[in-house]
């Protein structure tokens, strides 16, 4: 293949990687937004989702198509039932305190790793998607005749991925109609922008807190499922998904939606772009350490504007 | 004496007894439990003393292992001068990402040592052609001998492993009990206060930082020679989040809580993995009961019921 359509076919992935980044780091930013605290085990509820995922598909007969739509619905709910359940056993009873928290969720993040392993076990296994046909992609070319359009062999992306890539989408664009638009998103960002006075007004803080921490999870679990067809569940792959959403918020500035999105593009397009063209552990140690560089000199993110 | 001095020379006398009546795999066990224990000892300094909660020190006992490690494969160096460039490294390290690291605070602290110590585990694997990445490399046991001692016989190393500790033990009790190590409780406590109070609290803390990575990097470079191995897994996120559960389990902001800590922890893992693959569950759960339900650890709740200065 030649240089373009190359680059084209790993812009494709890198928007496949960027779409489940959005949806996941979306996640975080909400729970870090409203409840000012940084959620470890939010890669073991991705993990979670991608593994019920493959459970209920084995569970629900019927057709790849039934068995998914049945592993969407149900799997970001359980595990966002599991996430409150843990939030009002745990992080309420440590009053949200910043650092507990976080070594409280490495605990969290262990235990669920750990329970995962047990019952679920070492192996990585896949989920047939619901449907996979593949399509070819043009690229031009300056010919005799002037511009025209071939097939090059090897550029093709599958209806599957371009599917994660519009669902995620819509996924988003509802998230944030659900916080501008309906009372409950109201509600949550009164407390976002002020906890005391919210309690004042009569808004139960922690039914809040417990509803954005099983929101939050929810959505990294439905990333989950949806990469589950194109990658395969294993009770690992909550480590760099992690990682890479811990990089997508910072650069995009923490707590902040739009610049979420932001950076789970850029980031997601240039892991893409890099990791075909250079060494994916090249591209790891220079994102980690730009993400330090940034926490360090630009704590607002790189999109982000000084807070008041 | 003070009953705080016989109660640490009296730890150390009972570990040195024990070197002549422990059956072998015990013998094994508490030689790398002190080892272990050093590292412990450096994070509570940064962590238990200063309030500085890392999430990345395994860089820096990575760096003391590789550090030694690495000359010891290459080089004709002995042990000795390895082990000191090990130290070197862990301090030089430190004192490059404090440098940074310490103009933030809190989570964000938090989350730069983490990302600088995930740098460092990826740059193992990177150059993997001399570090051989997760694989790891074995250090010959020619190359692990002190002044003609052979370090991997087990009666040595359980002595040099009891003498490296001694030694982070003992350096700890004069610490927090020297000025400076009271200002590092300062800074803990409140460090607007003690800024006000005349006190360059950046350098203070960066001061507590390299102590810390210094005696980190000695574990490390230790646990390299005496147990001849050096492997990537050692850089990873899960040898940072040991030191902070073992200083959380013995108490963190005590100078005997450390090695407490290690020891449990150690025998626990030990215990359960022969039972399951899936040890590291202890290690959550121990961490979720910790922060729940008894946020002072073992040293912490001696000291709030029996004994007021435990040290």
């Amino acid at each position: 293949m030649e240089f373009g359509p190359y680059l084209m076919l790993a812009m494709l992935e890198g928007a496949v990687l960027a779409a489940v980044l959005a949806l996941m780091a979306s996640g975080l930013s909400l729970t870090f937004g409203v409840m000012r605290v940084v959620n470890v085990a939010h890669g073991e509820f991705y993990m979670l989702g991608a593994v019920m995922a493959w459970f209920v598909a084995h569970l629900v007969g019927g057709g790849a198509a039934i068995a998914f739509i049945a592993a969407a619905v149900i799997a970001p709910l359980a595990v966002g039932a599991m996430a409150a359940a843990a939030d009002m056993t745990i992080l309420k009873r440590i009053d949200y305190d910043p650092e507990r928290t976080i070594v409280a969720t490495i605990g969290l993040l262990y235990v669920i790793q750990q329970v995962t392993l047990m019952t679920y076990g070492a192996d990585a296994r896949p989920v047939e998607p619901p449907f996979n046909s593949r399509i070819a992609l043009p690229w031009f070319e300056w010919g005799e005749e002037g511009l025209a359009l071939y097939y090059p062999w090897g550029l093709s992306t599958t209806s599957y991925k371009l599917f994660v890539i519009a669902a995620a989408a819509v996924l988003i664009l509802a998230v944030r109609l659900f916080m501008t638009r309906t009372k409950a998103g109201l509600i949550m960002r009164a407390t976002q922008l002020d906890s005391e006075m919210a309690t004042a007004f009569g808004i139960p803080v922690e039914r809040v807190y417990a509803a954005v921490f099983g929101i939050g999870a929810g959505l990294a679990a439905l990333a989950g499922v949806l990469i589950v067809p194109v990658q395969q569940a294993h009770y690992l792959m909550g480590g760099d998904a992690l990682l890479l959403s811990f990089i997508v918020v910072i650069i995009g500035g923490l707590g902040s939606m739009a610049g979420t999105i932001v950076a789970a593009i850029l980031i997601g397009m240039s892991d893409g772009i890099i990791s075909v063209f250079f060494s994916p552990t090249l591209a790891k140690i220079l994102a980690t350490l730009l993400v330090a560089l940034v926490l360090v000199f630009r704590p607002q993110g790189l999109f982000g504007s000084r807070p008041r | 004496m003070s009953r705080s001095l016989i109660l640490h020379l009296g730890l150390i006398a009972v570990l040195f007894a024990l070197n002549f009546v422990l059956p072998p795999y015990a013998h094994g066990n508490i030689a790398r439990v002190m080892t272990l224990a050093v590292y412990a000892i450096g994070y509570n300094i940064a962590f238990g003393y200063t309030g500085l909660l890392s999430l990345g020190h395994a860089m820096f006992f990575a760096a003391g292992m590789y550090g030694a490690g690495l000359l010891l494969r290459f080089t004709d160096m002995g042990a000795l001068p390895a082990y000191a460039a090990g130290l070197a490294a862990g301090g030089a390290l430190a004192l490059a990402v404090g440098l940074l690291a310490l103009r933030t605070a809190g989570v964000s602290f938090m989350i730069v040592t983490l990302m600088f110590s995930q740098a460092v585990y990826l740059a193992i694997l990177y150059f993997g052609e001399w570090t051989r990445g997760d694989e790891g490399f074995v250090i010959a046991s020619a190359d692990r001998m002190i002044a003609g001692v052979d370090l991997a016989a087990p009666q040595a190393r359980y002595l040099v492993a009891w003498g490296l500790f001694s030694v982070a033990l003992m350096f700890l009790l004069w610490l927090v009990r020297r000025p400076s190590g009271r200002v590092f409780v300062a800074i803990r406590e409140n460090e607007d206060r003690a800024r006000l109070l005349g006190y360059d609290t950046f350098r203070l803390k960066l001061l507590s930082l390299v102590i810390s990575g210094v005696i980190s990097a000695a574990s490390g470079a230790a646990y390299a020679i005496l147990f001849g191995y050096a492997g990537a897994s050692f850089a990873g996120v899960q040898y940072s989040i040991f030191p902070m559960l073992w200083v959380l389990l013995g108490g963190a902001g005590t100078v005997i809580g450390p090695f407490l800590g290690t020891l449990f922890m150690f025998y626990l893992i030990d215990l359960s993995s022969g039972l399951t693959d899936a040890y590291m569950l202890i290690a959550g759960v121990a961490l979720i009961g910790l922060t729940l339900f008894a946020p002072q650890g073992i040293a912490g709740e001696i000291r709030r019921r029996f004994w007021k200065d435990l040290p």
